[in-house]
C-alpha cells in the first residue's frame, strides 16, 4: 500500500477492514480534512480479502461482489478522499491526553515506531475467531485443528489445503463457506457438527453450502474428543441434550484427518480495554451511544469490534455513520448526551446502540436469544411491527423515526421480541 | 556415516540438556541425540515448572537427595541462560487437622535436609499473605526457595550451551539399536551410527526400551500422565505462591501454579498409564482438577480454562531415580527421573560428572568454556523507548508476526537462528501462537517465514516434526 503517515489528524481510524475504510469515508464526507487509516496486512480491506466467494453487497450496492472486489471498491473510494490509508502498520496502544487529544502508537514496517494524534478515534479492529481452549475439547493436541478462517487463508491466500478429509464443527457462515470451498478443492467434508438445536450460521449458506453439496449437518451434536498422535486421525462425536451436556452412551467415531472449528467470533478489543472503554459483557464490544462513542469521549467504534455482524453490508451502513459522528466531533460539532437508554427485554440477546437521544432517525441492531416464528418486535409502547421468521444467526436491523421517540417520556426503552419458539426448519440438516 | 565419541547422550530432555551442557566444560567430544524434531518436545515441555524446595522428599531417596542441591544451582544457572526463573515460594496448605501434624513433620524433614527457610503459618497469616485462597484452609508451610521457570527455555537454553562448546546435536535421530563397540557401544540411527565410549540413557519414558536394547533390562517405566490447565488471564495476580496440598506417597498433589509468565496453571493429575503415547487430556481430568483446586481457592472456575495439555512421567519401579552404570560396558542409565527430576536435573548432571569420572573417563577442563548464552530477544517486556530504538535500527522490529503476544519478525528469525525448525518450536521460544487466538493470526506468517529461513516449501513446515503436517499443496496428487 502507497500510504502516507504525516503528522497529526483529525480522524485516526485503527483497523482497515470494511468497517475502518467506511468510517474513514464517513469521517471526510463529515467535513474531516485529515484522515487516516492503520492497517496490520499489507493491503487494507481486512478479512474481506480472503473472502473470495460472492455474496457481498445485495443490500449496499444492489449487486452481488465478492469480497476483493467490494473491498476494492471501498479502497478506491478512500484513496480518491485524500484519505491516508497505510498498511504493515500496527497499534500497540492508544491513550488519551490530559488535554482530549487521542493518541494511537504505530509500529510500521520500514518507518520505525510514533506516535500519532488526533482529534477523534475510530475503534474498528473486528473480531477473531473462537479456539479450541473455549471448548475444552478434550484429547490429544495434534496438528489438523484449525478454526475456518485459518482454513480460508490457507486456501484462498496461500495455495494450501489444510487437509484431506475434513469435519466442521460449528455451524458459522465461515464453516459452511468453507465446506462448500473444501469440496469444490476435492476434499471431503464428512459433517458439519453444531451443538445448538439450529444452525449459527445464514440460511442462504446451510442451503447453498451444504445442502447444494450434500454435506450433513447434523445439529444438537458435539465433538467429546479429538485423537492423533501427531495430526488428528479422529473424533468422537455424542449428541446433546436439552442442557448441552453430551450423551456419552450414544457417542461415535468419526474419520478425519482435520478438525475446523467454526464456533464463533469474539470482538477484538484488547487495544480498547488498553485504553479503559467500558464493554458490554453480551456482545464483548464497547457500550455505545446513539452516535456509536464508547464511554471515552471522542472514542467511536463500529462494526464487528463493537458486536459481530453476519452481512458487510451492515458494517459498512454502521460505520459510515460512526465516521460521521467522528468527523463531526473533530470538526466542533457538539451534541447533547443522550437521554434514553435502551433495555434488551424478552427474546432480546443484545441491542446496539446502548442510549438514544430524540430529534433523530436511529438504527437499532439486535439478535434475538432463539429462533422465534411468526415473530414481531415490540418498541416499548411505541411500536409493533410483525418480522417473520427470526433466527440469532440474522441480525435485525429496525430504524426509530424521530417521531417515535417524540412520544416517549421514559428514560428506558424496552424492545422485546414476540413469537412462538420456532424447531430447526432448514435444508440438509439431520438430528 | 559413523563418528567415534567420548560421551553419546541419548535424549534431549532436560536430563540429557543439562549432562551434555555440563561435560562440555571438560576436552571431550559428545553427542546429544533426540528422536524428536526439536530438544525439549517430550515430558520437559509439559512439565509444571516448579522448582522445589526439597522437604518433602525424604534423603533416604537419590531423588531426595539431588533435589536440593539441584534447588541451589538455579540462581547461576539462570543468570548465565538467561531463561525465566524466579524464587516465588511456595505453600503446602491443610485442608484437614490431620493435616497440620503432617505439615510439622514436612518441616522437621526439610530443616534436617537444610532446605533454607521453612516456616510454619496460622490461618491469619495465611489470610493475610494470601487472600484469596480458601478460608477453610488451617494452616500453611512456606517454603521461600520453591521459584518457577519456563522448562522448555531451561532445555533450549542448556542445549544451546552445550553446543556453543562443542557437543554435536542430532535431532530427528531416534537410536534403534545398540550394540557393542571396542571398548564402548555404537548407537545405530536413522542418521548414522554415533560410537562412544559412554552412552548415557537420558530417554526418559523410553528410557527401559534403550536399556533393553543395550541388553541391560534392569528396570520398568511406567508412564504416569498429569494434566494440566492454563486459565485466562482474568485470574493474574490470584496468587502469589505457588500452592500444594500434603503430598501422598504417589503424588505431590493438584497444585495451584502462577507460571513465570503470571498465567495461573492449575494441575496435574496423576494416572498410571500403559500407551508410552498417550497425552492425551480427558473430560474426567478435568473435573478432578478443578474440583480439587476450587477447595483451596474457590475464585477459580472450570470456564477460565484456555488451553489444557498433558504430560507423562518417567515413573521406574522401586520409585526413585536409576542413575548409574551397568552390566553392559560403557552404558549408564540416568532413568526414572520422574518429580523432582526438573529441580534436580543440574545436580544430576553433576553427579554423572562425578561418575563417569569415577568409571574413567578422563575429566580435563576446558580454558575456553562458554557458560552463557545470549537472551533471547523479548519485544514486549522492552520500555517504550527501547523498543522504539529498537524498530529505528532494525525494520523487522516493527513488523508484528502474533499480535496477542506483540511478537515482531526479528523476534521470530532470532527463534530460528537458536534452533527453531517447527512451529511449536517458535512458540516454545517466542511466545507467538500462545495468546488469546491460538495462532489463528501468526499461524501463516510464522510458516511463512520458517519456510523461507528453512529454504522449504510451505506445505512442508509441520506444527511439532514427524507427521504432524500443517496443511498440503494445493493441486498435487494426493497420497494415500
Amino acid at each position: 500500500m502507497l500510504g502516507r503517515m504525516e503528522g497529526d489528524y483529525d480522524v485516526v481510524v485503527v483497523g482497515g477492514g470494511p468497517a475502518g475504510l467506511a468510517a474513514a469515508i464517513g469521517a471526510r464526507d463529515a467535513g474531516a480534512t485529515r484522515v487516516l487509516v492503520v492497517d496490520r496486512e499489507d493491503e487494507a480491506g481486512g478479512i474481506l480479502l480472503q473472502c473470495i466467494h460472492a455474496g457481498f453487497g445485495l443490500h449496499y450496492f444492489k449487486e452481488e461482489l465478492t469480497g476483493p472486489e467490494y473491498a476494492e471498491r471501498f479502497v478506491a473510494r478512500a484513496l480518491d478522499r485524500d484519505i491516508d490509508v497505510v498498511g504493515s502498520a500496527y497499534v500497540s496502544g492508544a491513550g488519551l491526553d490530559s488535554d482530549g487529544t487521542r493518541r494511537v502508537r504505530v509500529m510500521r514496517e520500514g518507518h520505525g515506531i510514533r506516535t500519532v494524534r488526533s482529534r477523534a478515534m475510530v475503534l474498528a479492529m473486528g473480531c477473531r475467531e473462537r479456539t479450541r481452549g473455549a471448548l475444552h475439547i478434550p484429547g490429544t493436541r495434534p496438528a489438523g485443528v484449525l478454526t475456518a478462517g485459518l482454513a480460508q487463508r490457507f486456501v484462498n491466500v496461500m495455495g494450501l489445503l489444510p487437509g484431506r478429509r475434513v469435519a466442521i464443527l460449528g455451524s458459522g457462515d465461515i464453516g459452511l463457506i468453507m465446506a462448500r470451498r473444501l469440496t469444490l478443492e476435492g476434499c471431503e467434508v464428512v459433517g458439519v457438527f453444531e451443538l445448538m438445536p439450529f444452525s449459527n450460521g445464514l440460511t442462504r449458506n446451510v442451503v447453498q453450502c451444504l445442502g447444494d453439496f450434500g454435506i450433513p449437518l447434523h445439529l444438537s451434536t458435539t465433538v467429546v474428543e479429538i485423537h492423533g498422535q501427531d495430526r488428528v486421525d479422529k473424533i468422537t462425536v455424542a449428541p446433546v441434550g436439552a442442557d448441552l451436556a453430551p450423551d456419552l452412551s450414544r457417542c461415535r467415531e468419526v474419520a478425519c484427518d482435520t478438525l475446523l472449528l467454526s464456533i464463533g467470533l469474539v470482538p477484538e478489543n484488547e487495544l480498547s480495554q488498553g485504553l479503559g472503554v467500558e464493554l458490554d459483557v453480551v456482545t464483548q464490544g464497547p457500550r455505545v451511544s446513539s452516535t456509536l462513542e464508547t464511554s471515552l469521549p471522542g472514542v467511536f467504534a463500529c462494526g464487528n469490534v463493537l458486536h459481530v455482524h453476519d452481512l458487510c453490508d451492515y458494517v459498512t451502513e454502521e460505520a459510515l455513520l460512526a465516521g460521521r459522528f467522528a468527523g463531526e466531533l473533530a470538526g466542533g460539532v457538539k451534541r447533547p448526551r443522550d437521554n434514553i437508554r435502551v433495555v434488551p427485554g424478552d427474546n432480546v440477546r443484545y441491542c446496539v446502540p446502548h442510549t438514544l437521544a430524540p430529534g433523530r432517525e436511529h438504527t437499532i441492531y439486535l439478535r434475538s436469544e432463539r429462533p422465534l416464528r411468526p415473530a414481531a418486535i415490540r418498541v416499548g409502547d411505541l411500536v409493533r411491527r410483525k418480522l417473520g421468521f427470526v433466527t440469532p444467526a440474522e441480525m435485525i436491523t429496525f430504524r426509530i423515526k424521530p417521531d417515535v421517540l417524540d412520544r416517549f417520556h421514559g428514560e428506558a426503552l424496552r424492545i422485546d421480541l414476540l413469537g412462538e419458539p420456532a424447531g430447526p426448519h432448514l435444508a440438509g440438516a439431520e438430528p | 556415516m559413523s563418528e567415534r565419541y567420548d560421551v553419546v547422550v541419548i535424549g534431549g530432555g532436560v536430563v540429557g540438556a543439562a549432562i551434555a551442557r555440563e561435560l562440555s566444560r571438560f576436552r571431550l567430544r559428545i553427542a546429544l541425540l533426540e528422536r524428536q524434531a526439536e530438544v525439549g518436545f517430550g515430558t520437559s515441555k509439559t512439565n509444571s515448572g516448579i522448582i522445589h524446595p526439597g522437604h518433602d522428599t525424604s534423603s533416604a531417596t537419590l531423588k531426595g537427595r539431588l533435589v536440593v542441591r539441584g534447588n541451589a544451582l538455579y540462581d547461576r544457572l539462570a543468570a548465565e541462560l538467561h531463561f525465566g526463573f524466579r524464587r516465588i515460594g511456595q505453600l503446602n496448605v491443610a485442608l484437614e487437622p490431620a493435616d497440620l501434624v503432617a505439615l510439622e513433620r514436612l518441616k522437621a524433614q526439610g530443616d534436617a535436609k537444610g532446605v533454607p527457610g521453612l516456616e510454619l503459618w496460622d490461618p491469619a497469616r495465611l489470610r493475610r499473605e494470601e487472600p484469596n485462597l480458601s478460608r477453610e484452609l488451617r494452616g500453611a508451610l512456606h517454603a521461600p526457595s520453591a521459584g518457577v521457570i519456563n522448562p522448555y527455555e531451561l532445555v533450549f537454553a542448556l542445549v544451546e550451551s552445550a553446543a556453543r562448546n562443542g557437543v554435536e546435536l542430532a535431532v530427528d535421530c531416534p537410536v534403534t539399536a545398540l550394540a557393542a563397540d571396542g571398548d564402548g557401544l555404537a548407537a545405530h540411527t536413522p542418521r548414522g551410527v554415533f560410537r562412544g565410549r559412554f552412552v548415557l540413557n537420558c530417554a526418559g519414558v523410553a528410557s527401559d526400551r534403550v536399556a533393553a536394547l543395550a541388553g541391560a533390562a534392569t528396570f520398568t517405566i511406567t508412564p504416569r500422565k498429569g494434566e494440566e490447565y492454563m486459565l485466562d488471564k482474568r485470574l493474574l495476580g490470584l496468587v502469589r505462591r505457588l500452592v500444594f496440598p500434603v503430598p501422598s506417597p504417589k503424588t505431590k498433589g493438584t497444585l495451584i501454579i502462577p507460571t513465570f509468565d503470571g498465567t495461573i496453571m492449575v494441575g496435574p493429575t496423576a494416572e498410571d498409564v500403559l500407551d508410552r503415547d498417550d497425552v492425551a487430556t480427558t473430560a474426567r481430568g478435568a473435573r478432578e482438577v478443578f474440583a480439587f483446586v476450587r477447595r483451596l481457592c474457590p475464585s477459580i472456575d472450570p470456564r477460565d480454562a484456555i488451553t489444557a495439555f498433558a504430560g507423562l512421567r518417567a515413573v521406574a519401579d522401586g520409585n526413585d531415580f536409576v542413575i548409574g552404570p551397568t552390566s553392559v560396558r560403557g552404558f549408564v542409565n540416568v532413568a526414572g527421573i520422574q518429580s523432582p527430576g526438573l529441580t534436580a536435573a543440574p545436580a544430576i548432571a553433576e553427579h554423572v560428572r562425578d561418575l563417569l569420572a569415577a568409571e574413567g573417563l578422563a575429566l580435563v577442563a576446558k580454558p575456553d568454556f562458554a557458560p552463557e548464552v545470549r537472551a533471547p530477544a523479548r519485544f514486549a517486556h522492552l520500555a517504550p523507548e527501547v523498543q522504539e530504538a529498537l524498530a529505528a535500527r532494525d525494520p523487522r522490529f516493527a513488523r508484528v508476526v502474533c499480535r496477542c503476544e506483540l511478537v515482531t519478525e526479528a523476534e521470530i528469525d532470532d527463534a530460528v537462528d537458536h534452533g527453531a525448525r517447527t512451529l511449536d518450536g517458535l512458540k516454545f521460544r517466542t511466545r507467538a501462537g500462545m495468546g488469546r487466538c491460538q495462532g489463528g493470526f501468526c499461524t501463516p506468517r510464522a510458516m511463512e517465514i520458517l519456510a523461507r529461513r528453512l529454504g522449504v516449501p510451505l506445505h512442508a513446515v509441520t506444527k511439532r516434526g514427524g507427521g504432524s503436517w500443517i496443511a498440503l499443496p494445493m493441486g498435487a496428487e494426493q497420497e494415500a
